[in-house]
């Protein structure tokens, strides 16, 4: 990534600090700023104790006393003393103890340009590609209000139940950060876009299963902020500088609150995984975790069971899948509880910790001294968003159904949970199966076609369903044309990656190889007769009462259609000549 | 003879109006009435709905009062001075803004835009000939006024262009060669913007103000950029960054401000109008102490985008020029909805220029039937006397023309000002954070970034500014946001209430613009270990 950006500098687009755009050019520009001196970003060793000091003072702060450098370090290792190891949790201590989890998701909307400006926002463009004066925050710009971002966050409010506001704000967030081109951020602090609601969540099978529903509090309006790409050494702690992109900057996002009703790991990110199913098929959102579209940040605190007030919390940020979030959870808590059963549950400080892949582990980022005071004021810039009635219903009457309602439909037309589950996964997957049920097929045949080598296809041609050429007419086809007899089984699913991969019809496949079933009693007769006719020997002996020859004969009859006779019209006839 | 007439929105806290639903009906009764039968200064009316639904404030006053015209250094030739005779058109558009249809040639308007457009149009001028006249003036006048931070160097090219244009008799702006100067936190694409601040030392937007735009796009030549105090922040320009400008009609004493270099530049001439922006009666008390003609208009009506925000809420672009009708065709070329920003009132845009009577139409008595309001509350305690005796003079000369003019009483008006004092701080304390050394304008160095933030600003904004942001980061701050902001804009729902029930009952109101004439240079001005900060007649 850093070296991506080195790019720029021998281009020529980098400015030394103090030279920097006296002579402004809009694009591409990278600033270069000084190293952040974030706790974040300070190296620390797991052991406990910070690398040596000479050579990180050296690069990363310059004048910093060695007084200031060590309290910073001390500071962070501070509350990962007393602490042991969450591995010698025993399972005995935490069923003791309760983990009350609140998570904070923002969503990256999908629309085609900013909240407030008319820059792309589509990701992984060149840096600074997709900025103008109003992302950038020059001076004199002024926003003004992307209505899809407001239609977006309708539809989401609606999806998870919630109470639109017709009338909403904006509001000001202040804080400096270079990332943050204005110095604020604009969001909504008193007045959200929706309040209240819920989601509904089916825990998979092999967890014990489960039906839960965890409340939302709120879901708000904001704008993201730009990318810090930290350069001039290796990673985060090595970098000498820190260039600033602002592509990122200004893109729409939805800010989700739930209530903090998730108790474990697990239910956290089935909570998420929910969230994400539930804006894919809304289409807000790619709710891709990687790119960042779809970020967490948990909250988690511990209390003994049986107590109403809740502990001290900690948020967790840097989790990029549903599994790192789940693990990341387990870890704090029982960290949380470790503490918790040593006696130092003082030492559990509210504080933002990251997850790290790489020893799965949490580490603190910096703790909050105090609330931070965001000094929130009403956006004068912008009129306040008044939306009607009418408008949410107009949204409402073009919503897509839902996953918990796909689910609960599948669940009541006969499918198990299991299945259920991944059907209703993935909204293309879904909206698959529905067209093939649309074509009159059988649900049960329908799913296990999908689930098995449809989805075996997906998986090792790295493709989506959507991707394919197999439309659900064809599925639809080919299940009937087995049903009633017209191909095997077997020659179905020797067709399908045809089908997948070049589409057309089955009738057209099948005639163009010749292997539709051989279903003409007539025909059959014949050949059955011309199989007992050249094995006397075999008929003798199931005349004689070795039934189980009857295999021998089908396999022969196989044999000599290449299978493709049709078994039931085979084994009916073969069993009448057998025993005439 | 000749009063001190101030006509306009009052002191400056009442810009503090809240928005004002910027929604408009024609103001088909409004009428600028300037008379052969008085003295040599516009009076204005307002249709009521005008006047309600705009709360448009114009600023005007004789030139300082006390001065030797020959002591002036700057020559008192001023054009209101020299030929105020006849008025104006009534026709829509600008081609026949100054010759109505049947007009007496003799009965020339006042207007400095009309006259050049005149000289353009009928080849006795060409527009180069008109920009280099302004720009000798403008070179001749600047040593001693110093109103300029920026002179045009493609001023000559841009009339150039203009002249070849009307050679080809291809299509011309209405403000075809009118040379214009610009408030320095106006962003211009080819002039540097700094605001008035070492923030922004050198800094070239890469766009122009929605409010420039549209003046390049009408034909004006841009002269130049003036001086402002930092940010807009001030009443005396002396909180500029760069240098102290000049009254020219005083050379030790101040224009006025924030606006004061525009306000010197039309005063002296050298630009036939300039823009300005108006906070808190930035644009209104440059203008009176300057003696030109300042016009404020309502929130939203001209677009704000460009203009470096101040306080959001209450930033207005407007204009000063030699007379009313140049700022009535200036606000009909820079008013209008824009998309680039959502306050900007959706409201068609009247000529309204068109509706102003001409001289001869006119009764002895034009104003007959009209209710004239006097802000009670502008009129006490601590305001000069010679402003007081101004007043009423006009108060009476307006009676003359026949109006009814009585007190009127506005409760909440003192608390204007104090709310002023915490909201526009406190959005300034927002606005102003863009300014932190990272994407542009002054960087100093730090060992990391919060000293590279505390440097760079603290380096780069001036005391008073950095007094702004701290009251505003005060006053939105938690455990204070209630006691300080939310009341603030309880009262100025309250100073909006009272204005409105005023505005019903009168079609115009009156108050001194300001307490005092123009002040001596450094007379408010405290200066703190060299560096200069405003006193107590800052506003």
């Amino acid at each position: 990534m850093a070296s991506a950006r080195c790019a720029g500098l021998a281009r020529g687009i980098c400015f030394q600090p103090g030279t920097f755009s006296n002579h402004f050019s809009l694009r591409p520009f990278l600033c270069l700023i000084p190293c952040i001196t974030h706790t974040a970003f300070l190296p620390y060793s797991h052991n406990g104790a910070p690398k040596a000091f000479a050579t990180f003072q050296k690069r990363l702060f310059h004048n910093l006393s060695k007084e200031k450098f060590l309290k910073i370090c001390q500071a962070q290792v501070l509350t990962r003393d007393g602490a042991a190891q969450p591995t010698e949790v025993t399972a005995e201590a935490v069923e003791k103890y309760e983990a009350v989890i609140g998570i904070e998701t923002h969503v990256q909307l999908g629309t085609a340009t900013k909240a407030f400006c008319s820059c792309h926002s589509q990701y992984g463009s060149e840096a600074n590609a997709n900025v103008c004066p109003v992302c950038m925050g020059l001076p004199g710009a002024l926003p003004v209000l992307n209505e899809k971002v407001v239609e977006y966050a309708v539809k989401l409010g609606l999806g998870l139940h919630s109470d639109i506001s017709l009338r909403s704000k904006f509001d000001r967030k202040q804080y400096f950060y270079p990332d943050l081109p204005k110095g604020y951020q604009i969001s909504q602090f008193d007045i959200p876009i929706c309040r209240g609601g819920y989601v509904e969540v089916d825990l998979p099978v092999e967890f014990g299963g489960g039906h839960r529903r965890f409340g939302i509090t709120r879901v708000h309006m904001e704008e993201d902020a730009g990318k810090l790409v930290h350069a001039g050494g290796d990673g985060l702690s090595g970098s000498l500088y820190s260039q600033v992109d602002l592509n990122r900057a200004g893109v729409p996002l939805l800010e989700v609150v739930s209530e903090p009703d998730m108790r474990n790991g697990l239910e956290a990110a089935e909570y998420a995984a929910e969230l994400q199913r539930i804006v894919r098929y809304l289409g807000i959102s790619n709710g891709n975790m990687q790119e960042g579209s779809l970020r967490c940040d948990v909250n988690v605190s511990v209390r003994p069971k049986g107590q109403d007030k809740f502990g001290t919390k900690v948020e967790i940020k840097n989790m990029n899948s549903f599994s790192a979030m789940q693990r990341a959870i387990e870890y704090e808590v029982s960290r949380q509880v470790c503490l918790h059963e040593e006696g130092f549950e003082s030492k559990i400080v509210q504080e933002t910790r990251l997850w790290e892949e790489g020893s799965q582990r949490t580490i603190t980022m910096r703790s909050k001294e105090g609330l931070a005071d965001y000094r929130f004021f009403p956006e004068p810039d912008l009129p306040e968003v008044s939306i009607t009635q009418a408008y949410v219903d107009s949204l409402l009457e073009d919503l897509p159904e839902l996953p918990n309602t796909k689910r609960r439909r599948y669940e009541s037309l006969g499918l198990i949970m299991q299945d259920v589950l991944v059907l209703a996964n993935d909204s293309d997957v879904a909206a698959f199966l529905d067209a093939v049920l649309d074509k009159g097929a059988d649900l049960k045949l329908t799913a296990n076609w999908i689930m098995g080598d449809i989805a075996a296809y997906l998986k090792s041609e790295k493709t989506s369903i959507s991707d394919v050429k197999l439309t659900p007419a064809t599925l639809a086809e080919l299940i009937s044309l087995i049903k009633d007899g017209t191909i095997s089984g077997k020659i179905g699913k020797e067709i399908l990656p045809e089908l997948l991969r070049k589409g057309g019809s089955v009738k057209e496949v099948v005639e163009a190889k010749g292997l539709s079933q051989i279903s003409d009693p007539a025909l059959i007769e014949g050949i059955i007769k011309q199989v007992l006719s050249s094995n006397p020997k075999q008929v003798e002996q199931y005349r004689g009462g070795k039934t189980k020859l009857q295999g021998f004969f089908v396999g022969q009859v196989m044999k000599a259609t290449g299978g493709r006779v049709n078994p039931t019209v085979m084994n009916e006839i073969l069993l009448r000549k057998l025993t005439a | 003879m000749f009063p001190h007439l101030r006509l306009s929105g009052s002191l400056p806290c009442l810009a503090a109006m809240p928005s004002i639903a910027p929604a408009m009906p024609t103001p088909s009764h409004l009428r600028f009435f300037l008379t052969s039968a008085c003295p040599p200064h516009p009076f204005l009316s307002f249709g009521k709905s005008f006047f309600v639904r705009y709360c448009t404030r114009i600023g005007y006053t004789k030139p300082y009062q006390d001065q030797d015209p020959k002591q002036c250094p700057i020559p008192s030739k001023m054009q209101m001075e020299s030929s105020f005779g006849g008025i104006v058109c009534k026709s829509r558009g600008c081609q026949t803004l100054c010759q109505p249809p049947g007009a007496n040639v003799q009965q020339r308007p006042v207007s400095e835009i009309c006259r050049i457009r005149d000289d353009v149009l009928q080849r006795k001028k060409s527009a180069v000939q008109i920009t280099e006249d302004y720009l000798s003036r403008l070179h001749e006048t600047e040593p001693h006024v110093k109103s300029f931070l920026y002179v045009s160097e493609k001023a000559l090219e841009e009339a150039a262009e203009l002249d070849r244009k009307l050679g080809n008799n291809e299509e011309v702006g209405p403000l075809a060669g009118v040379p214009i100067a610009v408030k320095d936190n106006l962003c211009t694409h080819d002039m540097p913007s700094t605001g008035g601040s070492r923030i922004l030392e050198g800094y070239r937007p890469p766009y122009d103000a929605t409010a420039v735009r549209k003046l390049r796009e009408a034909g004006a030549v841009l002269l130049g950029k003036t001086n402002l105090d930092e940010f807009g922040m001030g009443s005396s320009t002396e909180g500029s960054a760069f240098q102290v400008t000049s009254n020219p009609w005083d050379l030790s004493r101040v224009p006025g401000g924030s606006s004061g270099g525009s306000a010197a530049a039309v005063a002296a001439r050298q630009c036939a109008a300039a823009l300005g922006t108006d906070t808190g009666g930035s644009i209104r008390q440059p203008a009176s102490f300057c003696g030109v003609v300042g016009l404020k208009p309502t929130y939203g009506r001209v677009s704000r985008f460009g203009l470096m925000a101040y306080a959001s809420s209450l930033d207005v672009i407007g204009c000063l020029a030699s007379s009313v009708l140049d700022t009535a065709i200036l606000l009909s070329v820079m008013a209008g909805e824009d998309k680039s920003d959502a306050t900007s009132s959706k409201k068609d845009v009247p000529t309204y220029a068109a509706s102003l009577l001409p001289l001869n139409l006119a009764s002895s008595k034009p104003f007959e039937g009209l209710k004239f309001g006097i802000i009670l509350e502008t009129i006490g305690e601590g305001v000069n006397d010679g402003v007081l005796s101004l007043i009423r003079d006009a108060a009476l000369h307006i009676e003359a023309l026949g109006a009814t003019v009585t007190e009127v009483s506005l409760p909440t008006f003192s608390k204007g000002l104090p709310a002023y004092y915490v909201l526009a701080p406190a959005e300034a304390s927002s606005n102003l954070a863009r300014y932190d050394g990272v994407r542009f304008g002054f960087r100093a160095d730090g060992d990391e970034l919060v000293s590279m933030y505390g440097q760079s600003r603290g380096q780069g904004f001036g005391l008073e500014v950095k007094r702004r942001i701290l009251m505003g980061t005060y006053a939105l701050s938690a455990g204070y946001y209630e006691a300080f902001y939310r009341r603030s804009q309880q009262v100025r729902t309250l100073i909006q209430k009272d204005f409105r029930t005023a505005l019903e009952e009168n079609d115009v109101l009156l108050s001194p613009v300001a307490p005092t004439a123009a002040f001596k240079i450094g007379s408010t001005f405290i200066r703190i270990h060299g560096s200069p900060s405003l006193g107590e007649s800052d506003w």
